[in-house]
């Protein structure tokens, strides 16, 4: 009883948050950090007097192999060990340079990871970790995670760090005798860190003419 | 043109405009006995997953003939709208869209770990999860970037390519809420990571609030299990939002109080918007429609009957209208929607035509249950910057007739 209890408190307290879902005839539900989330509940569930338990118990140190995610705003999760610039050159060529390129200015798979900056006020934007990411840790979740290619999960945080000192270094964000680490890579100043606006749809009005309308 | 209020008027008109063409064409040749009926079918074998026929082998994904990928691991397949009749799609023609290829988990060593800002940290093996209480819901599943090739000129010659990172699809799970309230969620634990097993360990973050509402743990779609392409053993389905937030092969939970920013939410899955910037976390799918019949690459065959016909759906709702107009958006009549006629869920729409042979240009419109109303791509753009691929097309899309009957793209020029 006592699940259900609290899944009709919740849905009470949705209710109330979000009773106006069809203000003004517009999708206006939002989560309480401001992301439109579309149509929303309550739903049929199953009444039950007690809810099933299957889940496993198992703590934090055991699940240290997969918890890779870093938090990049503010670089939590971000392991120790550290790599340099000249660290990570050595790094991308042996791993990196056949999908990439020399230099990182795109090879036979993938376009460059360099410039772009100044690019979005043009007709042409040029997306690279340079130019689009906002936080500098985002290099060491996305290669930790997914690089290379034919290998991922498998660099160690040193060389991740290193990569990531060298792609911050050709695209004109670090020197190219920088050291990156867990504090100085959250450091870093991404040119894009305040190009993003939250979600602010629906952004439309079209009215519904029937005829003669254009 | 009148209004079709009913379907019994539908089927009236249908009828009658049908059997109009019927008796002013040449007339059918003689019939004969087919060998089908003259020697016994193949035998029952012992085991078999039916395919479909041999002569239906032209229905099949496709990847973008405009986007080429210089690799197929990264890469998408499109579902054959122009040949699904109704609102489910085949599990064998899903679209998909994968990150680092598609991978072959062994549900036996599979785990789903829940942990973070939670009581207790909590593992489920498949065979665990499967005895949870289940909930099957019929939703549509689109990828955010379906149509970015085509805003403002045509590249795409057929609905497959336009429209076709798009499936109906009934997912089968346990409610993310069941499991996330077994490991007790802290009041401060306000977002909620995804994580796939693939090689790109695809993971998005998510409002809580969305979790709770009617995020599935999936490991069925449409009456089996997943399709390894769809995220065998299990994934996540957020109903009514972009495809990727629906992390497939899912393997990990993670609670915190603030976003991740990571590259699929940041540099990835984020719209241009004026003066430089990008809009974040623009995760709902909006009122949209297409015609999937006439649509690009179709050859009418002469003046005469036609149902036009098509799908709308909406991550806001209900799909409430959809209207057709045969003369590029000047008039429009509304279409019947067919039930059923569901939340977030592919609607079919149908309204017969009748072709007088004259160049014409055939669009959709349609309106969900909170009076959105699909706009044209020249509403888009004056809120949006459409500069090179963008996501989040829920644009009207124009199918162009000519006298001949071909049917084409007309994207940007109706």
């Amino acid at each position: 009883m006592r699940s259900a209890k609290r899944k009709l408190i919740f849905v009470l307290i949705t209710s109330a948050l979000w009773g106006c879902a069809e203000m003004g005839g517009r999708m206006a539900a939002k989560s309480s950090s401001g992301i439109p989330l579309g149509s929303t509940g309550p739903h049929a569930v199953q009444p039950l007097p007690d809810k099933p338990r299957f889940g496993q118990p198992m703590s934090e140190a055991d699940l240290a192999a997969w918890n890779i995610d870093i938090r990049t705003p503010d670089g939590r999760g971000l392991p120790p060990g550290q790599g340099s610039v000249a660290e990570g050159r050595k790094v991308y060529e042996a791993k990196c340079v056949a999908c990439h390129g020399a230099d990182a200015k795109g090879g036979p798979m993938y376009g460059t990871m360099v410039g772009g900056i100044g690019s979005f006020t043009t007709n042409t934007r040029v997306l690279t970790p340079g130019s689009m990411y906002p936080y500098a840790p985002i290099l060491f979740d996305y290669i930790r995670r997914a690089m290379p290619l034919d290998r991922p999960q498998t660099l160690s945080a040193d060389e991740v760090y290193a990569v990531s000192a060298y792609l911050l270094n050709l695209n004109g964000l670090v020197s190219a005798d920088a050291i990156m680490d867990a504090t100085r890579l959250a450091r870093v100043q991404m040119p894009n860190r305040n190009g993003f606006l939250l979600d602010d749809r629906p952004d439309t009005r079209a009215q519904r003419c029937m005829t003669s309308c254009k | 043109m009148a209004r079709i209020s009913s379907r019994r008027d539908f089927l009236r008109k249908t009828a009658a405009l049908t059997g109009g063409a019927v008796a002013a064409s040449a007339g059918a040749a003689p019939l004969s006995v087919p060998p089908s009926a003259q020697e016994p079918g193949r035998p029952i074998p012992e085991a078999m997953y039916g395919m479909p026929s041999k002569y239906e082998a032209h229905v099949a994904r496709r990847r973008s003939d405009v986007l080429k990928n210089r690799q197929n691991w990264s890469d998408w397949s499109m579902t054959p709208l122009q040949h699904q009749p109704g609102i489910i799609t085949p599990n064998g023609l899903v679209f998909e869209r994968h990150h680092a290829g598609t991978p072959d988990i062994d549900p036996a060593k599979h785990r789903l770990a829940i942990h973070g800002m939670v009581k207790q940290p909590l593992a489920f093996a498949m065979d665990d999860l499967v005895r949870y209480p289940s909930v099957s819901r019929f939703h549509f599943h689109e990828c955010s970037g379906n149509g970015l090739t085509d805003w403002l000129k045509p590249a795409s010659s057929t609905v497959q390519q336009t429209h076709g990172l798009l499936s109906g699809v009934l997912w089968t799970g346990v409610p993310a809420a069941t499991l996330l309230e077994e490991a007790g969620i802290d009041p401060r634990g306000r977002w909620a990571l995804f994580e796939g097993a693939d090689a790109a360990a695809h993971a998005r973050s998510i409002p809580m609030e969305k979790v709770l509402d009617d995020a599935i743990i999936a490991y069925a779609m449409n009456g089996e299990r997943l399709r390894p392409e769809n995220g065998y053993p299990v994934r996540l389905v957020l109903p009514g939002w972009e495809g990727n937030t629906s992390v497939k092969w899912l393997r990990r939970i993670k609670v915190s109080d603030e976003p991740w920013h990571l590259r699929s939410e940041t540099a990835r899955y984020t719209d241009p918007m004026p003066e430089g910037k990008w809009r974040q976390f623009s995760m709902v799918m909006e009122c949209k429609s297409v015609i999937t019949s006439p649509s690009g690459g179709q050859q009418l065959k002469g003046p005469g009957f036609y149902e036009i016909t098509g799908l709308a759906w909406s991550g806001a709702g209900r799909i409430r209208a959809v209207d057709v107009s045969v003369d590029g958006g000047r008039n429009w009549r509304e279409a019947m929607v067919e039930e059923p006629i569901m939340d977030k869920c592919l609607t079919r729409f149908k309204v017969g035509w009748d072709w007088n042979g004259a160049p014409a240009v055939l669009m959709s419109r349609a309106l969900d249950s909170t009076g959105y109303v699909q706009p044209a791509v020249q509403e888009i753009q004056k809120a949006r910057a459409i500069a090179g691929f963008v996501q989040h097309h829920n644009g009207i899309q124009p199918w162009s007739v000519n006298a001949k009957g071909e049917v084409r793209n007309a994207i940007g020029q109706a």
